[in-house]
């Protein structure tokens, strides 16, 4: 606790994606759909791939699109959290809050 | 995990993934070499390969994803020849002209409507979806019952499509992989090559970085379709605020402007550019709003009470249909989101909300904040937004339809947040864009401007073609981009075949060369690429914002120059992927000269360019009512004067459809 480094500020956004490592093989098929290199592979063969430069991500999604696995999801920034009210009750409910609802839209796309 | 995480949890900094080998020279040979591989580069390549053409296609990012169309898209403009459309390509191009005071281009969009419909049919056959196959949307308003298709923004004239496009861009990548073209992925191009290494020459290949292994491409072939996408990095650079919530991303350069600017083509109408900021809002299509996809969602204010929506002229909407009618009987929605900026008339263009908006909310007869109240349409107009625009729009199937619905969010039930801004903006376009947030002496530099071309889409330079909403002039969005693509692909490939090769001149290449790699080797190197971009974007913030002048102009041309010279051979590159973004920031110091030359150009301002000369501040006087082609050569900048219908002016004729007839290259199936 009480030991520290001389690190670079953080970067905003911290983590524009994330990736889940216990589903996660290292195949690096979201990082070869990212336009913009945010996700590179790590050094280490196997190993999920790293959020390198989460400054330039677009928040396309074609990194979670490319998962075979569903082991990357993205991360809205703090400040791109929208709001939604339930109409019958009243709720305000922010996206990615503390108290949100548990998923009852499943439609698939249409098409 | 972050770099962060990875760093302190290792020990150590991560290794470069890819091997590296800096400046290691690669040839390609190709009768056609597109650069850029988003929808326009893509159909530029199909159709230049089904002409018999062999093809390269050189990409910044992955063609099976990356562009701005790649990651889906959900209308598709100017099938003015589909079956049930009552607009002629002749009404489409002249009305383009007539609302944009002639800054548009005039010529592509005779040829997007022209051939519109003929690119969303192959792209069919590709095996995208552009058709209620299942007939969920039977018996609604926005179907035709014979051919099944779906209709946006003008209920009466059919011309704009609703359409499945969340998997255009792997249809289009498997198709030209398909036909044998040579994909080269993570190429960033950085330059033309011409005949003799001079400017103004034919066109014959390009040269760039792969920003994995730092190794250098000369690309040669007979003829180069420029089919980049546009920028932002010019004016408005603050990457870790606005990525998330632009329409346009890092990649995005303006890189096929700057190389045909720097081989000595003529380009037009970069003297149209926006001061005030587009990228300081909320995630793209995240928000409530009555706009573009959400096009008919109703709104209501905190307390429920709905808000009218309204046509484009101001008259309150009773109807649902009326919604997506035009503003008066005698006119049409030309279409919407494609480049066509600020407009001469409102009766044209979409249906809006209430234009008392600001009135009611500050008089507290409606009161903020807003909300789309999806519970208030019936389940097939609901599904028709929530279920096919969101889910094949770009930038919408995985962030918003996905993730707002693992948060939660159910359109059956949940009413979306407008932004809480002016209710001005909000009335009159999406409510996550631009709001009020923006520094007030950002320049846009997304405006028409591009190259300008003959009615084969041929730049002023033989063997170079232009396409897509970007390079090519005042050009449209997505469905455009495609169809100019495709009919450059297939003029590109009959000048290949009427052409020899010709060899690129060694000093040009390494010329190139020397330049792209100094900052590797550049080991007192103390500036990277980042600051300099923030560098570059201040200048042209203050020196082609709100109060040019000709001493303004000159002193913001100087001070990229400078900037240039001093700090950026200061510059250092740790990496492949520093170094093309580095690379990258010397095209921006190019393009920004390019933009300020443009400005110097036109003694006068001009409300649809957007332009203002505090020296000149007479608006749009008739002497200037023109385009200004400029290009450069040997270190001078060259300007003329150019009617802006100068495609139905000699040597063309009068008659777009006579133009057409003369110049097109039939389109084939198969390679030959």
């Amino acid at each position: 606790m009480n030991e520290a480094y001389l690190v670079p500020n953080p970067i905003a956004p911290n983590q524009s994606v994330c990736i889940d490592h216990d589903k996660c093989v290292g195949c690096n098929c979201c990082a070869n759909a990212c336009r913009t290199q945010t996700i590179m592979p790590n050094p280490e063969k196997g190993q999920p791939p790293i959020v390198i430069y989460p400054d330039e991500c677009w928040f396309c999604g074609c990194c979670v699109g490319a998962c075979k696995r569903e082991a990357i999801r993205i991360v809205y920034p703090i400040n791109q959290r929208v709001f939604f009210k339930r109409k019958t009750t009243g709720e305000v409910f922010r996206l990615g809050g503390p108290d949100s609802p548990p998923q009852t839209y499943f439609k698939p796309p249409v098409g | 995990m972050n770099w962060h995480e990875y760093a302190i949890k290792h020990g150590k900094l991560p290794e470069w993934p890819y091997e590296i080998s800096y400046g290691k020279e690669n040839v390609v040979e190709s009768d056609v070499l597109v650069v850029g591989g988003g929808v326009a580069g893509c159909r530029a390549a199909i159709a230049a390969l089904q002409q018999g053409a062999s093809v390269a296609v050189a990409e910044r990012g992955f063609t099976k994803r990356s562009g701005l169309g790649g990651a889906g898209v959900d209308h598709w403009h100017g099938a003015v020849t589909n079956p049930c459309s009552k607009i002629t390509p002749e009404m489409y191009s002249d009305t383009a002209m007539k609302i944009s005071d002639g800054y548009t281009n005039g010529l592509a969009r005779y040829i997007i409507g022209k051939e519109g419909w003929d690119t969303l049919l192959e792209l069919e056959e590709m095996g995208v979806q552009i058709r209620d196959e299942d007939d969920e949307f039977k018996d609604t308003m926005f179907r035709d019952e014979e051919t099944k298709l779906l209709f946006a923004y003008d209920l009466d004239n059919k011309h704009c499509l609703r359409v499945y496009g969340n998997n255009i861009k792997p249809c289009l990548d498997a198709e030209m992989r398909r036909l044998g073209a040579g994909v080269y992925d993570r190429t960033c191009i950085t330059a033309l090559l011409t005949e003799g290494g001079r400017q103004g020459a034919r066109v014959i290949g390009a040269m760039g970085v792969n920003d994995r292994t730092g190794e250098f491409f000369v690309f040669k072939a007979k003829a180069v379709v420029v089919a980049t996408g546009g920028g932002k990095r010019l004016g408005s650079f603050a990457p870790e605020l606005t990525e998330s919530q632009s329409m346009f991303h890092i990649n995005l350069t303006n890189m096929g402007h700057t190389i045909a600017w720097n081989a000595g083509a003529e380009l037009v109408m970069m003297d149209q550019l926006y001061v005030g900021g587009l990228d300081m809002g909320y995630a793209p299509y995240s928000m409530g709003n009555a706009d573009n996809t959400y096009q008919g969602a109703p709104t209501v204010d905190a307390n429920g009470v709905r808000v009218q929506h309204a046509s484009a002229t101001g008259t309150l909407l009773t109807d649902e249909r009326q919604i997506f009618q035009s503003a008066n009987p005698d006119t049409f929605v030309i279409g919407h989101g494609i480049g066509l900026g600020p407009t001469n008339t409102q009766e044209y263009s979409v249906s809006t909300l209430d234009h008392a908006l600001n009135d009611k909310i500050s008089s507290g007869e409606l009161r903020l904040p807003l909300y789309n109240d999806f519970t208030l349409l019936d389940e097939k107009h609901r599904r028709l937004i929530w279920g096919l625009m969101l889910s094949h729009e770009g930038k919408t199937r995985v962030p918003i339809y996905e993730t707002l619905s693992k948060w939660g969010f159910d359109p059956d039930k949940d009413m979306l947040q407008y932004a809480v801004t002016n209710a001005e903006l909000l009335s009159h376009r999406s409510s996550w864009t631009g709001l009020e947030h923006s520094p007030k002496n950002w320049v846009v530099t997304a405006g028409g401007g591009g190259i300008i071309t003959d009615w084969r889409l041929q730049g002023s330079l033989p063997g170079m073609f232009a396409a897509g909403g970007f390079p090519l002039f005042g050009s449209g969005c997505h469905g455009e981009a495609q169809t100019t693509g495709r009919y450059a692909g297939r003029q590109a490939a009959r000048f290949a075949s009427e052409h020899d090769s010709a060899e690129p001149d060694r000093a040009q290449i390494e010329r190139e060369k020397r330049e792209l790699f100094a900052p590797v080797e550049n080991e007192g190197g103390d500036i990277g690429w980042k600051e300099l971009n923030y560098a570059i974007a201040r200048v042209v913030q203050d020196y082609c914002g709100r109060y040019k002048t000709e001493e303004i102009l000159d002193l913001g041309i100087k001070r990229l120059k400078d900037l240039r010279d001093t700090e950026g051979r200061r510059t250092y590159a740790n990496n492949p992927h520093e170094l093309g973004r580095l690379v990258e920031c010397f095209r921006l110091i190019d393009l920004g000269i390019c933009y300020m030359e443009a400005a110097k150009a036109r003694k006068a301002s001009s409300k649809i360019l957007g332009f203002s000369r505090v020296d000149y501040p007479e608006m749009d006087p008739p002497e200037w009512n023109c385009l200004l082609p400029i290009s450069q050569s040997d270190g001078q900048v060259h300007v003329r004067k150019l009617p802006c219908d100068y495609y139905r002016q000699a040597p063309y004729s009068d008659c777009l459809a006579e133009n057409y007839e003369k110049y097109t290259v039939p389109a084939k199936k198969e390679a030959t």
